[in-house]
């Protein structure tokens, strides 16, 4: 299989955790609710239910287009997408076509093609009831506001797509704006995937749809890429169509065919004006970005010269980093960064119960403790003076940079702070 | 001539004057649809028994003295697309002829809160489509100044009950001239609001960006008070306007019009609009001058692509619309729609599809706004705009039932309002023959104030409003 590129692309749904739906005043959070218990005339599609947009979704939007390095369209709209399916009453869904909230971005290194904003569908519950096969449908997901997300063909392999899609799952938790939890369907994922010889990319996609964990979208991408790699090579033409992904046997299978694609008839929803944004309004979005996580490890490796592994461990314990960073917000608090780093990762103090004022008062305690005894300390200089007689005549010759040398003789023996060692030594030598 | 027959405004004065009762106004309503609904086929269905509950708290309330709001007791007839919890709405279509709506419109909402009764759902062209009242599944409406005509659409039910006096007002939907066309049939005010000044939330959509809400009255003083009740912000409807809804009635007592500029639009004038029916609505011209307005003509250059433009949009909107009816959760399965409600939805469809949209859709879309460009332009010279309704001779029933192209061409002078959001104040002028005629008072957005005063000025010195059909005249 040699020889072969694949190109693939992602398209993320992501519910919003508002309190109510997109378009009506229902509650939003539908997951194990009592089955058409959370609904309205607008998300039943009743006739003459207009739709008014939920403005928190719309901003949220937004505001995940904005750390996911989006331009923001601020004239934008809803459409009508229009199929027909049970689970949609309207008989469209609302969604956006021409003019996304979000477009263009950037992140981790892949091209974010658009980011916007749709209504959820009902659910339907195929069962046998008194031995008749009945579809049932719950509306109560219907009209819950969805984010999609869809990056360009730029994911290099399976597991890459798998690596990317945790971290973006990271960031959409760590702005608080969904759980993204795949089990409960408020993080669902789709992959385009086709592969080329000649390295450009092909004019076909195939669809996997209907891929519930990260485990699944790299299996399915990686069965994808084998069996359209093994259709060339049998000098097959690969056909643009949709497939799910069966998690059991680790196969991809033909859902829906291209001669089978919707006409969505989309145009401009009339029922909702345009949304327009004012560089104010944009600004006040923009100004609650928090630091991302990549932005934080990033940040604590370069500024408090940190290895990778401390890094994260403050950026998935943003209690102790915040914690971390006001130790120095204390200007005479002078402790080497990676020591205070080290006592908060390993819990050598309990910072969790102490002010950031005691916690000052805690390191010279355990300093203390450490070298339990002066006396201890005493003797290690004297062996060490004893022991290194040219370096101690240098010293005394002038030459105080020896001084360096005979520290490091003394660590060798015990592990204590150079400055206390270097302070010992020059008691006996002066 | 009978109590049903008054205005809005002399009934309540009864009614605080004690000479009639809510009960009394309200059988005489119920005694006129029992006697004349069966030959007209107004009300499709009839909500007497809450009318008469209804009836009964008003003049017990009345007699204990309180303060009652602005239509307590006045019966009213609603058009079938607006939907009334618990009371079937049919949108005169066969696909939904037994559906239940869960919901009240808010304009219904509204009305029942000022204590209007409802007296029923009336017909109409199967979910507005037409301008005649012959599209209803459930049969015609018969014009009540003649039977053999029809009494104009879509809201023709609604113009036919008010005339017959089978309620005191009717509300209606006007999308490309559904209020203004059968006001005009009936001798009624009709009036068309500007887009987004009454609430469209729970009325069965048509074309969303053109459904105004708006009403039949005998005067354009009822009129005014009707919208007073029925305008302003609803939460529930994302286009409807926060504006501040204006105090219409404040200054009908002494409508000014002296210096006023009113525009004829050439183009409503041309060879297609009736010669006769012209000379009614020159003569309208002339009364307006003599009252002090100076009339001039003025164009509106685009006219002409009135009807493809109207036809695209709307037959788009109604295609996603009408997607909701799928006998699933309500209603029959899709193969009920009517003839005409298929012709849209197929219009509508072909429009929007994939390498059509930008040439259709796309192309109305953008053509659309040229003619509301003309308005601005006409609105920067004049203040109000005087136009016919019906450009041709009343139709009979069944008359050139086969020409529906040609039909569609008649909506070239009422579409354009709505495909600029306009108001338009449609109301009488005088008579083709033995049938009614009346004229179009056209405003810039939210002028409805200006055009009820200038509504009123002609009300004033003509009596055109005052007639009634003659089967009720008979009435001794």
């Amino acid at each position: 299989m040699s020889g072969y590129r694949p190109f693939i692309g992602l398209e993320i749904h992501v519910e919003l955790a508002t309190k109510s739906k997109m378009f009506c005043g229902c509650c939003a959070d539908h997951f194990h609710k009592e089955p058409n218990t959370q609904t309205c005339p607008v998300c039943l599609g009743l006739p003459g239910a207009l739709p008014v947009p939920n403005k928190k979704a719309i901003d949220w939007t937004v505001f995940l287009g904005l750390v996911l390095g989006c331009r923001i369209n601020k004239h934008s709209y809803f459409e009508r997408k229009q199929y027909f399916y049970p689970d949609l009453p309207k008989g469209f869904q609302i969604s956006q076509y021409e003019r996304p909230f979000c477009f263009k971005g950037w992140f981790d290194e892949v091209n974010i093609t658009r980011v916007h904003l749709e209504e959820d569908t009902g659910k339907l519950i195929h069962r046998k009831i008194e031995g008749e096969k009945v579809t049932l449908i719950d509306f109560n997901r219907c009209g819950v506001p969805l984010v999609e997300i869809v990056t360009e063909p730029e994911i290099k392999s399976a597991e890459h797509a798998k690596e990317w899609l945790k971290k973006l799952q990271r960031v959409i938790r760590s702005l608080s704006i969904s759980d993204c939890d795949m089990e409960k369907g408020s993080m669902r994922l789709e992959a385009n995937v086709s592969v080329s010889k000649n390295g450009k990319l092909p004019s076909y996609k195939v669809e996997l749809k209907n891929i519930n964990s990260f485990r699944f979208v790299e299996k399915a991408i990686e069965f994808e890429i084998q069996r359209q790699t093994e259709l060339f090579e049998k000098g097959q033409k690969i056909e643009q169509e949709t497939r799910g992904f069966e998690s059991d046997k680790g196969v991809t299978y033909l859902q829906r065919s291209k001669e089978e694609a919707f006409e969505y008839r989309y145009f401009p929803e009339p029922d909702i004006p345009p949304i327009v944004f004012t560089d104010g309004e944009l600004d006040k979005i923009r100004k609650q970005i928090p630091e991302l996580p990549e932005e934080k490890r990033q940040r604590f490796v370069k500024e408090y010269s940190l290895n990778e592994q401390e890094a994260d461990y403050f950026v998935s314990n943003p209690s102790a980093a915040q914690y971390f960073e006001v130790l120095y917000l204390e200007k005479n608090f002078n402790l080497d960064f990676r020591e205070t780093a080290r006592l908060i990762i390993n819990k050598k103090i309990d910072w969790e119960n102490i002010s950031p004022a005691d916690f000052k008062a805690e390191v010279a305690v355990l300093q203390e403790g450490g070298l339990s005894d002066q006396v201890e300390l005493a003797k290690a200089a004297k062996i060490v003076v004893d022991g290194n007689p040219k370096a101690v005549a240098d010293y005394r010759k002038g030459k105080t940079n020896t001084v360096g040398f005979l520290v490091g003789q003394m660590m060798k023996k015990t592990k204590v702070d150079p400055n206390l060692a270097r302070q010992e030594l020059l008691k006996i030598l002066e | 001539m009978d109590i049903v027959d008054n205005s809005i405004r002399e009934t309540v004065d009864l009614f605080k004057k004690r000479k009639i009762s809510c009960q009394e106004i309200v059988r005489a309503c119920f005694e006129r649809i029992e006697k004349y609904n069966l030959s007209i086929n107004a009300y499709l269905t009839l909500n007497k028994e809450q009318a008469l509950k209804k009836a009964q708290d008003v003049d017990n309330n009345r007699v204990k003295g309180r303060e009652l709001p602005p239509l307590a007791g006045i019966p009213v007839a609603l058009k079938d697309i607006y939907s009334t919890k618990n009371l079937r709405t049919t949108a005169a279509s066969k696909i939904i002829d037994n559906y239940l709506p869960a919901y009240s419109a808010t304009v219904v909402q509204k009305l029942e809160s000022v204590g209007a009764i409802i007296m029923g759902k009336v017909n109409c062209d199967a979910f507005a489509h037409g301008a005649t009242g012959e599209n209803s599944d459930f049969g015609s409406v018969k014009n009540p100044w003649d039977l053999e005509y029809v009494a104009g659409g879509s809201s023709g039910g609604s113009a036919a009950a008010v005339a017959f006096g089978g309620c005191l007002m009717a509300m209606g939907t006007d999308t490309g001239g559904s209020i203004r066309n059968p006001a005009s049939y009936c001798n009624l005010v009709g009036l068309k609001p500007t887009y987004g000044r009454v609430s469209r939330s729970g009325v069965i959509s048509m074309g969303s960006s053109l459904d105004s809400m708006g009403h039949l009255t005998r005067t354009v003083e009822d009129c005014a008070l009707v919208l007073s009740v029925t305008a302003g912000y609803d939460p529930l409807d994302a286009t409807s306007s926060r504006k501040p809804v204006d105090f219409y009635l404040q200054d009908l007592s002494h409508p000014a019009i002296k210096g006023l500029k009113i525009g004829l639009p050439q183009e409503y004038f041309g060879r297609e609009l009736n010669p006769e029916i012209k000379t009614l609505i020159l003569k309208a011209a002339q009364q307006f001058t003599d009252l002090g307005a100076e009339v001039d003509e003025v164009s509106l250059p685009n006219t002409a692509y009135t009807i493809p433009v109207y036809y695209l949009i709307m037959s788009s909107e109604v295609s996603a619309n009408l997607a909701r009816f799928d006998g699933i959760r309500f209603g029959h399965a899709r193969e009920m729609f009517g003839e005409e409600a298929k012709r849209r939805i197929m219009l509508g469809t072909f429009a929007l599809s994939a390498g059509y949209y930008d040439a259709y859709y796309l192309r109305a879309s953008k053509v659309r706004t040229l003619l509301r460009q003309d308005f601005e332009k006409a609105f920067a010279k004049f203040d109000a705009l005087l136009a016919p309704v019906v450009p041709i001779k009343p139709r009979k029933i069944g008359e050139k039932e086969q020409e529906k192209l040609k039909l569609y061409l008649e909506d070239y002078v009422t579409g354009p309002v709505n495909l600029a959001g306009l108001p338009a104040l449609a109301l009488p002028c005088g008579f083709w023959h033995n049938i009614p005629m009346g004229m179009q008072l056209i405003g810039p957005q939210f002028s409805e104030k200006k055009l009820f005063e200038v509504g009123q000025a002609y009300q004033d010195v003509t009596d055109w409003h005052l007639k009634r059909p003659p089967l009720v005249e008979e009435m001794g």
